[in-house]
């Protein structure tokens, strides 16, 4: 166990937080490229996977679509896009990958969010005369919001550990470390490292876990609680997408 | 596209050094999966923590666990066990979920007439209920399949051989068309592991397919357990 207390004192050590490749810089620019990417996936893939689960068009495509993603290694797709995109423009396709690779959990959860909602509660809601966009925006969207944050959940850990690997292209980021510990063979600084990179993605799980949490509406809760966890539902299966990579 | 033709040979190769690094993982998975699974359904007070804990594990990036591992288990940082123990525990973490909610989505009418006609727990177990929550533990299993066959390639990190070499050595030589055909190989392997799972579901649960049969002779087992 003597190499996790040289990683500790690695990792704790006072040069990591000077010169260029302090741990604050890399750390935010790991937090930066994720945030930015879910973002971008966030804005292409929620009003897509709103129009399906709303108007029930087009589900089957999705499906496939985000079981097909699954399929794609995400380290290939990174070299790809960067050799393709050439050196210069390197970070804006490791974006456009980390986008491609976030979207496909999100889409999942926004569609399998209104698709979860009680067929009998949008009946309701049509009857009481309630117009479609007033049934979307205030009856599908708020119960189908754990669901989606579920989804941006998934996206995010899929990114964090991807933006990682990103590293290999000269990305930065805290995979850097990894990277430039390998061919030393310093282990303390990769080991380092990684236990810096599993707090960050525990942590930021944490985050979305506690926010999947507090946006059930407070009169579903009864329901909800048990449902959430422990419930055998195959629509479940399909928005826990991927995330270690 | 010429160096795909030059190079059949390499990318035959490590194609089929990709597939055996791929098929142990995915059948420990399952054999830790199902004892660990049934444990969680069986007991209702440790299911969530349990669940949660296997689920924690799934959320560590593979970088990450292939160096967090070797001096944890003692073992070489290079070598080929650290890919299959990782990539266990991932196949593990995505199972250990469907194996419980697969149980419990048997119906407890035909449990209950198990127990009626005396079968014992343990062939209970194998004999009734496992067989009909085969399905949705199939469905856990492809997604275990093919995310193991993709995260295969990011072991010629650590030095393991597989079509991720063709990554990193498409980016060193700048070949586009090595990248290339290292990523979509990755994928044909993946769908090719998918398709013969599916098939393999519909050898060892016929009853599956009794839907598309215009009059099936026995009622159909699958009730409450289609997903």
């Amino acid at each position: 166990m003597n190499v996790f207390a040289e990683a500790i004192a690695w990792l704790f050590s006072a040069e990591r937080l000077t010169g260029n490749n302090a741990i604050p810089v890399r750390l935010l620019e790991h937090v930066w490229f994720t945030v930015v990417s879910v973002s971008i996936a966030a804005a292409i893939a929620i009003p897509i996977g709103y129009l399906i689960g709303h108007t029930g068009r087009g589900r089957g495509l999705a499906v496939s679509i985000s079981g097909a993603a699954r399929a794609l290694p995400s380290f290939g797709l990174i070299l790809l896009l960067v050799l393709l995109a050439g050196t210069a423009r390197a970070s804006l396709a490791a974006i456009v990958a980390f986008v491609l690779l976030a979207v496909p959990s999100i889409l999942a959860g926004a569609y399998a969010g209104i698709e979860a909602v009680d067929r009998k509660t949008v009946d309701a809601a049509r009857a009481i005369g309630m117009t479609e966009w007033q049934i979307l925006w205030r009856v599908e969207v708020p119960l189908g919001l754990p669901l989606l944050i579920g989804g941006i959940r998934n996206a995010v850990l899929q990114v964090v550990a991807t933006v990682t690997l990103a590293a290999y292209v000269g990305l930065g980021g805290l995979g850097l470390y990894i990277f430039r510990g390998i061919p030393l063979r310093r282990y303390d600084e990769m080991l380092g490292s990684a236990i810096l990179i599993v707090a960050l993605a525990l942590a930021l799980d944490a985050l979305f876990a506690l926010a999947q949490r507090t946006v059930v509406p407070r009169g579903v809760i009864q329901g909800f609680a048990t449902d959430l966890r422990a419930s055998p539902s195959g629509r479940r299966a399909v928005v826990r997408k991927l995330t270690a990579d | 596209m010429s160096w795909i033709f030059d190079n059949l040979d390499l990318i035959g190769r490590l194609t089929l050094e990709h597939v055996r690094l791929s098929v142990p993982p995915i059948v420990l998975g399952l054999i830790f999966a199902i004892p660990l699974g049934w444990f969680a359904y069986r007991f209702r007070l440790t299911r969530s923590v349990l669940l949660t804990a296997i689920g924690l594990l799934y959320t560590i990036p593979s970088l990450a666990l292939f160096v967090i591992l070797p001096p944890l288990l003692g073992i070489g940082f290079l070598s080929e066990l650290n890919i299959t123990i990782a990539l266990t525990i991932y196949a593990v973490a995505i199972l250990a979920r469907s194996v419980t909610d697969a149980l419990g989505a048997v119906d407890p009418d035909v449990r209950q007439s198990a127990i009626a006609i005396g079968y014992s727990g343990w062939r209970r177990f194998w004999g009734v209920e496992l067989p009909l929550a085969g399905p949705i533990i199939l469905a856990g299993l492809r997604v275990a399949a093919v995310s193991t066959v993709s995260l295969v390639t990011v072991g010629i990190l650590v030095g393991v051989e597989s079509l991720g070499y063709l990554f990193t050595n498409g980016l060193q030589r700048r070949i586009i068309a090595e990248v290339f055909a290292g990523v979509a190989m990755t994928v044909i392997v993946a769908l090719l592991i998918d398709a013969l799972l599916v098939l393999l579901g519909r050898a060892l649960m016929p009853w599956t397919r009794a839907d598309s049969r215009a009059t099936p002779k026995v009622a159909d087992p699958t009730r409450g357990a289609a997903a």
